[in-house]
């Protein structure tokens, strides 16, 4: 295998235990540079957990967990963020007394060597007006879709490789949804790679390369996003066909 | 009238010192979960390097900013010592924790220094009274309630302008988040430590310069009374500790002006029943987080 063919992100064996609670039971899973990758499945199949678990913050334990070259075990959240990946977690997660742009300020804080703060703040305006025109608001008072703006606006601050998103249509009307969906789509298209995890299911595989779904903590099913939308589970348990 | 306003400043003047305590306590409080009752240590350790430092010969002005500095030391010490490593355990692990620091600090206090107070040479400039109209003020006084505004200016300017402040404040919110910022999770707390250990050096002099002694359990009222105002103000709220902080200056010494004598020694247990009426009918403090603090 040559070097470029190297995944961006590669899971061999990824388990998350609670205590006695086991939520990942050893899965594999890898993202290519460029791809949309979307981790399906029901509430409390583990996906948080493992989003979560790849950037440090759930206790975890794998084979290997390689992103960038770069071995992630046993590194601090903050490291792992430092070096170029990121997660919005699932609930957006604002800093909701501070304002909007104190939260884009603390997104970029320490990654001035992976991109001028100012121009990825200038960039991130201009993508979101609506932040724009909340700046000085505090971001507890956003609607909930503009709350979900600025969380992916907070970790796009970073510069990242790769972005990590937890249910970023949770609980959002339709076109708001939508416009979350077209958002992923046109940062992939900008040169960012992805791994999406979601119940929306229809408008995942939409957008998505390919997808894996996964069932009490193990990968059930996974393929292209186009194999998936045509696979009998999938039409079953989740397209209502 | 001319009484009331010398009662007002008296009060000021009191008030200002749990205030300042009462948000060293706060601040940590708002991040870790911890309430340091060691904080009254941090005081008495800066009483002693301000005692040493005048006795070494060192002028006021150095001898204050070695206690600052002590201070900060001494918290950064702290919580590398005692507290990292039970970091996330149970508050009430936490709270033993800082007990058993406590008791530490002060029986190291008693037979490393001495068990009876230290005079301190406070200069005689700062004992004098200020004449400002019909008032007389204490200079000491005046000086405390200069130096409270000036640090709570100064601290609300450092939260709101700074990085290091506003990761203090995200983290206070929610600080695995903001370590998905990259910030590190150590230097947040480390900060939240040095500034805690801050305030109470300077509550710590202030203190220290209107008794003019020093001895090991120096620390242990003030900052009782500084846990009853960062209650009253809803624990883990800094505007909430600095506001329970006057209020409770300004109970205790109205209750010295106008308590029939009979009733001073009591003085202490009249302020905690308003504190416990506060209480009955805002038992999450008068200025608490809306987002209850996660032990
Ligand atoms: N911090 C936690 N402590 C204990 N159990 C947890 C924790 N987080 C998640 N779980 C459990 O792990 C399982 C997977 O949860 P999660 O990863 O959040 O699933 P999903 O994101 O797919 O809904 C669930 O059974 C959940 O109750
Ligand atoms: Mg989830």
């Amino acid at each position: 295998m040559t070097p470029s063919d190297e995944p961006l992100l590669t899971i061999e064996g990824l388990t998350v235990s609670y205590g006695p609670v086991e939520a990942v039971d050893g899965i594999d899973l890898t993202v290519k540079r460029g791809e949309i990758v979307t981790l399906l499945g029901a509430n409390g199949a583990g996906k948080s957990s493992t989003l979560n678990a790849l950037v440090g913050l759930a206790p975890r334990k794998a084979n290997r967990l390689v992103f960038a070259g770069i071995d992630l075990l046993g590194l601090p959240p903050e490291t792992i963020v430092r070096r170029g990946m990121t997660l919005v977690p699932e609930g957006r997660r604002v800093f909701a007394s501070l304002t909007v742009e104190e939260n884009l300020i603390l997104g970029g804080a320490k990654h001035a060597k992976r991109g001028n703060p100012a121009a990825v703040k200038a960039d991130m305006l201009a993508r979101f007006p609506i932040l724009a025109e909340r700046l000085h608001q505090k971001a507890g008072l956003l609607s909930g879709g503009e709350q979900q703006m600025l969380a992916i606006g907070r970790a796009l601050m970073s510069s990242p490789d790769l972005l990590l998103l937890d249910e970023p249509s949770l609980g959002l009307a339709p076109q708001v949804v939508d416009a979350i969906f077209d958002l992923i789509r046109d940062l992939r298209d900008q040169g960012l790679t992805i791994l999406l995890v979601e119940q929306n299911v229809a408008q995942s595989l939409e957008i998505a390369d390919r997808g894996y779904v996964l069932a009490n903590g193990r990968i059930e099913l996974q393929g292209s996003a186009a194999e998936l939308r045509a696979s009998p589970e999938i039409q079953n348990a989740y397209l209502g066909a | 009238m001319e009484i009331f306003l010398q009662q007002l400043l008296n009060a000021l003047s009191l008030g200002g010192t749990y205030a300042l305590l009462a948000l060293g306590l706060a601040v940590v409080f708002s991040i870790i979960g911890l309430i340091n009752f060691a904080h009254g240590e941090l005081m008495t350790v800066t009483g002693y390097a301000v005692c040493f430092a005048l006795i070494w010969g060192m002028p006021f002005p150095l001898a204050v900013i070695a206690g600052l500095g002590v201070a900060m030391t001494a918290a950064l010490l702290m919580e590398r010592v005692a507290f990292r490593p039970v970091r996330g355990a149970s508050g009430t692990t936490l709270l033993l924790t800082s007990f058993a620091v406590s008791a530490i600090l002060r029986v190291l206090f008693q037979n490393l220094i001495s068990a009876r107070p230290i005079p301190v040479s406070i200069p005689a400039s700062l004992s004098g009274v200020v004449t400002i109209g019909p008032l007389h003020l204490g200079m000491i006084q005046l000086i405390s309630i200069i130096v409270t505004l000036a640090m709570l200016l100064g601290l609300n300017l450092f939260l709101h302008r700074t990085i290091a402040g506003r990761a203090m404040r995200a983290a206070a919110e929610d600080f695995a988040v903001l370590r998905l910022m990259g910030l590190r999770a150590n230097s947040v707390v480390a900060t939240a430590f040095a500034i805690s250990g801050l305030l109470a050096g300077v509550a710590g002099i202030l203190w220290v310069a209107q008794r003019g002694s020093v001895d090991p359990l120096m620390g242990a009222l003030p900052v009782l009374k500084a846990f009853i105002a960062a209650i009253i103000g809803g624990l883990g709220s800094l505007s909430g500790a600095v506001a329970g902080g006057f209020l409770l200056g300004f109970i205790e010494v109205i209750l010295q002006a106008y308590l029939p004598e009979s009733l001073l020694p009591y003085r202490d247990a009249f302020a905690i029943l308003l504190v416990i009426s506060v209480l009955l009918f805002r038992p999450q403090g008068l200025l608490a987080r809306k987002t209850l603090v996660k032990l």
